[in-house]
């Protein structure tokens, strides 16, 4: 294993007197899942956020690819290759699912009809094809979801950050979502997951890290983590106590 | 120019301006609370001093006697505008924003060419009131008692407005604002809040038009100007807070009154509109606004 | 599987373009149909003001940026191309293309600062700034100020755009106007720019997660439909003969120009000239009809007639048309 694809160090982040995200460092292999795991309000959306450049960090640096990243803004991630997904839903409502997609398409492809290709082949991938041509406002929330993954997806990333992917559906929705992260993993992508039920992911990632109240508690193997007698705390903490 | 002058015309300029602060004051009042900008607030307005003059000329009433009466009737309008439009609004899944801005737009125009059609478009006043005619003096410094009296009145609305938000009304139209849904959980009717909300904020504008009839001539358009200011108070305090828009409003009118005595009186608005940009290049959210 | 794909969308837009060419010849023969000169204006105007109000549209409906102050562009338009032709004699065939280029820098310019701003702060920030320059216009001596400018008549003149008598060439002057912004619509709903303007329009945080650049999007947007207005503004002042900051730059004309895309459908292609269809003939012919009679009524008309259209058709009246699409799509849901 060379040089990360992604490693972070001493990221910090307050908003106003809340510190979302305190001296947090971790690397990610390329071609890993990584598992970001944590109690509601651990600051694992504020650390996508960071990571992905819609917010900047007050302290701390980002390399991705070899290259520093902390603070260039969302744009300029998006062309270095970190696609996201948000934990709540963000399609473009006036458009089609095919036009979302195309949005996102557009990033490598100047003209719409290599636009339209990529977006086809990607909204295959997803599972999506019968929707293809139906308003976006128009989709059941795990429809979203994977319309969320589709439009990354389209702009060619080699790392994707999934916010929450699994949180709400079905148990056979979460199955067809599992089969879908492992999918994309096979095309090479690294991915990170945000998760803050623990189960469903521990059979999916490869490592996990897992935050409480804005802090890195620890870093492993799933085995590991489960066993680990701080996480159960947190999670017990969180589930029972309040 | 001597500093008394100044000091008058400022003076005058901070009265005016918190006249402007009350018709802005209902206009932020219902967007902070639904997020609505009302486009026929100016049009309101032209109605209560329409009204004003109504019932002075049907009953001799003085205006100033009227505050109550007309601020209940452009309550009960606000009511009923929300009723029977605003909340058919509500309803729509698209295009919400633009649905509202032109629903009240053509309310706007519709009340605009009822008034003219009723009472023709020439200028029309209030003669022989209480407040008419007569100045306050005080060191050197002349100002016209409408005005004065205006003033004081918009203070006074500030102040209710305040005392409003610590009521249980008040916490149930904060609680609306923050999350429609919710509330409707802890059994607040959804409908019966913005209702009143836009009751208040109508009748704010009512009791503005009671006192600019004492003292401003009265025509199907005399709204325009009014609304436009407001807009731009409302904006310059930031949208939904009220604080926002007593201060922004002061500002305004001090900054018309000076502009009109130092530069031009033609280009009065044109220092509004400098100041106005200024401020919101360095804070785009205005001077008081969350949202 | 490319094919498929390439399908419904493809197939779509080849559909509006053919549309579009069936409105076209069916516009171009309208004045053959109606003699009547009043209504032969009347249509004029209307065609006038779909071309403005896509023009319009392109910022407000594809980017979402809602101005209410594009009477500016048009202002700058009418006095550029104006002011060329009275004092330099440069035809306004050429100024028109002047006006639009120096209206699309305004537009920019414009947008440099007021694209800091969002939502209601955005449109108050155009509406300040149209009015700003209303009221200077209104006391500039050297653009003849408040007073306005006549445009002298040397005769009908397709070199010069001049036609005092007749109607019908700037029935064809208006109509390849409107043609023309429409087309520059049409392509801009197929292009790249099309699609991440509407992009920033739904939702600007996923936009930019996609790698749009929102700043940008915006500022072209802006400068693509304030020249496109600017277009519209010389060729009024050819129209009128006469412009003035009252009937140039006022704030009305703000309104007037984005309503016809509003109540049509805002971010349609056809919603424009459908909203300039409904609302120029209802606002002109209440006032010749109602107007004198009973001051007024023309207004009430018009006030309740946005009104309904609003609450009626919220999605423009584009969604007359479009019942059957719809229900085929939701009906899979
Ligand atoms: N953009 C933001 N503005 C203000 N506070 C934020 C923002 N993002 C996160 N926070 C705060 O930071 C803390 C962590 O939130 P978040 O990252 O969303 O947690 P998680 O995703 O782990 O549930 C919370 O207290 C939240 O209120
Ligand atoms: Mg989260």
């Amino acid at each position: 294993m060379g040089e990360p694809l992604l490693e972070i160090r001493g990221i910090s982040k307050s908003f106003g007197s809340v510190a979302a995200n305190v001296d947090i460092g971790f690397a990610v292999a390329a071609g890993e899942i990584l598992g970001l795991i944590g109690p509601n309000g651990a600051g694992k959306s504020s650390l996508f956020n960071i990571i992905a450049g819609e917010i900047a960090p007050d302290r701390g640096e980002i390399r991705f690819a070899g290259q520093e990243i902390a603070g260039i803004g969302a744009v300029a991630c998006a062309r270095l290759g970190i696609g996201r997904t948000f934990q709540v839903v963000r399609s473009f409502d006036s458009m089609t699912v095919l036009e979302n997609v195309m949005v996102g398409a557009f990033l490598r492809a100047r003209r719409s009809a290599a636009a339209m290709a990529r977006a086809g082949e990607v909204i295959e991938f997803c599972g999506l094809t019968t929707r293809r041509d139906v308003p976006a406002h128009s989709l059941s929330p795990p429809e979203k979801r994977r319309l969320e993954i589709a439009r990354a997806l389209a702009t060619r990333p080699r790392l994707l950050l999934l916010d929450e992917m699994l949180t709400g559906l079905t148990p056979t929705e979460a199955q067809a979502g599992m089969r879908l992260v492992r999918d994309i993993r096979a095309q090479g992508i690294t991915i990170i997951m945000v998760e803050h039920v623990m189960e469903v992911l521990l059979p999916l990632i490869d490592r996990a890290v897992v935050l409480n109240l804005g802090r890195k508690l620890l870093e492993g193997a799933p085995a590991e983590i489960v066993r680990h007698p701080e996480v159960i705390r947190a999670y017990l903490g969180d589930r029972y106590g309040g | 120019m001597s500093a008394a002058l100044i000091a008058q015309v400022a003076l005058g300029g901070l009265l005016m301006g918190l006249v402007y602060a009350v018709v802005a004051a209902g206009l932020t009042l219902i967007f902070g609370l639904m997020d609505v900008v009302n486009f026929a607030h100016g049009a309101l307005l032209m109605v209560a001093m329409y009204a004003t003059l109504l019932i002075h000329r049907a009953t001799g009433l003085d205006p100033l006697l009227q505050l109550p009466l007309v601020a209940l009737l452009l309550f009960i309008a606000g009511v009923a505008i929300y009723r029977g439009l605003i909340a058919r609004t509500l309803a729509v899944r698209v295009n919400a924003g633009m649905v509202q801005i032109f629903v009240t737009f053509g309310l706007s125009i519709f009340l605009v060419g009822a008034a003219e059609f009723l009472f023709g478009s020439d200028f029309q006043s209030i003669n022989n009131t209480l407040l008419g005619g007569r100045t306050f003096a005080l060191n050197g410094i002349i100002l016209p008692l409408p005005l004065v009296v205006s003033g004081i009145v918009a203070l006074l609305v500030f102040l209710a407005l305040a005392l409003l938000s610590r009521t249980e009304f008040g916490r149930a139209l904060e609680a609306t604002r923050e999350d429609h849904e919710a509330v409707a959980l802890i059994g607040i009717d959804r409908d019966r809040v913005f209702g009143i909300g836009w009751g208040i904020g109508t009748a704010s504008v009512g009791i503005a038009g009671v006192m600019l009839a004492n003292f401003y001539y009265i025509a199907p358009d005399v709204g325009t100007n009014f609304a436009l200011i407001a807009y731009i108070t409302v904006a310059l305090g930031g949208f939904g807070s009220m604080f926002g828009a007593l201060v922004a409003g002061l500002i305004i009118g001090l900054t018309e009154a000076l502009t009109a005595l130092f530069i031009d009186p033609a280009l009065k608005q044109i220092g509004i509109f400098v100041i106005y940009l200024a401020v919101l290049m360095v804070r785009p959210r205005g001077l008081f606004g969350r949202l | 599987m490319a094919g498929a794909v390439r399908g419904t969308l493809v197939a779509r837009r080849r559909r509006e373009l053919w549309l579009g060419i069936v409105v076209l010849v069916v516009l171009a023969a309208l004045p053959f149909g109606v003699g009547n000169a009043y209504l032969r204006g009347l249509i004029v105007l209307t065609l006038l003001y779909a071309g403005l109000s896509q023009a319009w549209n392109i910022l407000g409906g594809y980017c979402g940026q809602i101005s209410l102050g594009h009477a500016l562009y048009f202002g700058i338009g009418a006095y550029t191309s104006t002011l060329l032709f009275t004092r330099l004699g440069i035809s306004p065939l050429l100024g028109m293309f002047a006006g639009g280029g120096l209206a699309g820098f305004a537009a920019f310019l414009v947008g440099l600062p007021c694209f800091r701003l969002s939502g209601h702060y955005y449109a108050i920030a155009t509406l300040v700034i149209g009015m700003m320059a209303a009221l200077l216009a209104a006391n500039w001596d050297f653009i003849n100020a408040a007073q306005g400018i006549t445009i002298p008549f040397h005769g009908e003149s397709w070199a010069n755009l001049a036609f005092r008598t007749a109607i019908l060439p700037f029935h064809y002057v208006m109509l390849a106007y409107a043609a023309l912004i429409w087309f520059v619509a049409w392509l801009i709903e197929g292009s790249r720019w099309g699609f991440f303007w509407r992009a920033v329009k739904d939702d600007v945080a996923a936009a930019r997660s996609l790698g749009v650049s929102i700043y940008p999007s915006k500022l072209a947007a802006a400068a693509i439909s304030g020249a496109a207005t600017g277009i519209g503004g010389a060729l009024y002042a050819q129209y009128i003969g006469f412009i003035d900051p009252d009937s140039t730059l006022d704030l009305s004309l703000s309104v007037l120009i984005a309503l016809p895309a509003v109540v049509g459908g805002i971010g349609t292609l056809w919603g424009p000239l459908l909203g300039a269809a409904v609302l120029i003939p209802v606002q002109q012919l209440s006032v010749a009809w109602l107007g004198s009679a009973a001051g007024g009524i023309d207004l009430m008309v018009y006030g309740a007639l946005i009104m309904a259209l609003a609450l009626a058709r919220p999605e423009g009246l584009v969604s007359f048309f479009h019942i059957r699409a719809s229900r085929g799509a939701t009906g899979h849901g």
